[in-house]
């Protein structure tokens, strides 16, 4: 009885969240419209300038590192949607409901996931249409779809970790100031090869980079040629830290 | 229906509640007053399971707020400081989604909300997103979601903060209707004639304790004295009439000039009033009005207090 409620309350958190697509479309269509106007720019603006290490299209590099871009953004969207049921009271009602933690949090991260396999969606679309290619058939194009989900599903938790903890939606800002130095210092749009010494080191151990780096292999894109554990393990690291912490602070909070 | 016995619970150095008791009967409507910081809120969280205390116990439709947080949060509706809504779903859509979490399968969710939505006078609304509402309407949408599954006891943690007159009055009539209907009320406010208006009986919280408590003619007849008001015809002889108060009362009199308005604390009412028309007549002051009333609930307050804070 307990799983099925569980089950069932996490379903209607879910759908939540997709009534809010349906009322509001202009909100998710503009989510979705934002990487898109990042990949254009890099792919026509600034590509031209940037020089893939060991050769080949830049588009064909840049295309990875915007999927994990994508994924690592949509931390804004589950800390928004968060904080502002914690500061708005909705939080306090769900636990007076005789519903569990879990379901709350599962609701939240099923939503999310959803909206980042809607964005993945559309972002792969562009992708195709600017000229990016997944070479290596589709087995290891579903494995590299597969590692960006489980980038944006270890990074949702630090998402609803830091929005329990914050609790204001006016607090987006400080979380935009962690984010893009994470998505910019990063294998994301060029090598860090490129990049000055110590900079370059933390950009080859950024989850992101992990992420990029192997979809790239599995994609058949050029660029960074490492070990593709890391892109497992990083999530892996981000899930047994955050989820625990994430839970604790939504049983705590007072 | 509701029981806090000894109730701590401490913020790092700041204790929020120092042994707090309450005892709020069934069917009754109970205010809790207090002055902000007194430990009015954390008293609510604690009752509705959503903080733990420190220390003591407290029983909430016969079940342990701890012990059987489950078993109270089924017998429960809160309404807290801000409207707890979905702004992007309609009021329908609200109702619906935290019916379901409630348990209730879909055709009763959906039976619930529109009846709410009638009750409460939000059906021509009930499809428009909750975020478009105004500040009464949204808090009314609130209190509907506060009592989808009809609880026996309800918080309202001050459930009319920051809505205008008119909002204020449209949450009033509902919560009176509630009371009316044999719901338990556990309400928390800050406005004196809100929880004069509203309580059965009240408790005064100050410095995380309940240092008064009864109902409102109790605490303004016990903790502050009835006041003998005098207006003077004669703005120059207001002097000489609070002097002649003075006399008569049992206390330091107030004299308001603007109002031409002398007035006293005084135990026996009748014999003040003799008193007091005998000399100004004597004394040929005359007076525009005159009169014995009781204290207002904000005279009380402040008494009340002031005193625990000596």
């Amino acid at each position: 009885m307990t799983t099925y409620w569980m089950i069932s309350d996490s379903w209607t958190l879910t759908q939540r969240t997709l009534r809010h697509w349906r009322n509001q479309p202009a909100q998710l269509v503009l989510n979705l419209l934002f990487p898109v106007m990042v990949l254009l720019m890099f792919a026509y603006l600034f590509g031209g300038a940037i020089e893939v290490p060991g050769g080949g299209d830049y588009r064909e590099y840049l295309l990875p590192g915007m999927f994990a871009l994508t994924m690592a953004f949509g931390l804004e969207g589950t800390y928004t949607a968060v904080a502002a049921d914690a500061q708005r009271g909705v939080t306090d009602r769900f636990r007076t409901m005789p519903i569990s933690a879990a379901s709350v949090v599962t609701g939240r991260s099923l939503a999310d996931m959803l909206d980042a396999a809607v964005g993945l969606g559309v972002l792969l679309a562009c992708g195709l249409a600017v000229g990016w290619r997944a070479h290596h058939g589709i087995m290891d194009a579903l494995a590299a779809v597969g590692l960006l989900l489980l980038l944006r599903y270890a990074l949702l938790w630090l998402g609803i970790w830091l929005a329990l903890a914050a609790g204001k939606p006016e607090t987006l800002m400080a979380v935009q100031i962690l984010v893009w130095p994470l998505g910019f210092l990063s294998s994301v749009f060029t090598s860090p090869e490129t990049m000055p010494g110590w900079l370059g080191t933390i950009a080859r151990w950024n989850p992101l980079s992990a992420t990029a780096d192997a979809t790239r292999q599995l994609f058949g894109n050029p660029g960074e040629t490492g070990p593709a554990w890391p892109a497992i393990v990083w999530p892996l690291v981000l899930l047994i830290v955050f989820v625990p912490l994430a839970v604790r602070r939504y049983r705590r909070l007072t | 229906m509701i029981i806090a016995e000894s109730l701590t619970r401490r913020f790092g150095s700041t204790t929020a509640l120092d042994g707090f008791d309450l005892d709020v009967p069934a069917g009754t409507v109970h205010g809790l007053l207090g002055p902000n910081g007194a430990g009015k809120t954390t008293a609510v969280r604690i009752l509705t399971t959503l903080l733990r205390p420190d220390a003591g116990r407290a029983r909430v439709a016969g079940h342990d707020v701890v012990r059987e947080a489950d078993r109270v949060r089924a017998r429960i509706g809160l309404v807290g400081q801000q409207a707890a809504v979905d702004e992007q779903l309609t009021g329908r859509q609200n109702l619906e989604m935290f019916g379901r979490l409630h348990h209730l399968g879909a055709a009763t969710a959906r039976r619930r909300a529109r009846d709410l939505l009638d009750r409460f006078d939000l059906a021509e609304a009930a499809d428009r997103p909750a975020g478009k509402y105004s500040g009464g309407m949204r808090r009314r949408l609130d209190l509907a979601a506060g009592l989808l599954t009809d609880p026996v006891v309800l918080f309202l943690d001050e459930p009319t903060a920051g809505l205008d007159p008119r909002g204020r009055a449209e949450v009033w009539r509902t919560i009176r209707s509630l009371a009316a209907d044999g719901t338990t009320v556990l309400l928390t406010t800050q406005y004196l004639e809100e929880a004069d208006q509203l309580a059965d009986a009240l408790a005064v919280i100050d410095h995380g304790r309940v240092v008064a408590a009864g109902t409102s003619d109790e605490l303004k007849g016990r903790l502050a004295d009835d006041r003998l008001d005098v207006v003077v015809r004669d703005p120059e002889r207001l002097g000489e009439a609070a002097a002649l108060l003075a006399r008569v009362g049992d206390g330091e009199p107030r004299v308001d000039p603007d109002r031409r308005l002398a007035s006293v604390p005084v135990r026996d009412r009748v014999a003040a009033l003799t008193e007091v028309a005998r000399q100004l007549t004597t004394n040929g002051v005359e007076a525009e009005d005159i009169g014995v009333r009781r204290p207002t609930l904000d005279e009380v307050f402040l008494a009340i207090t002031a005193r625990s804070a000596a």
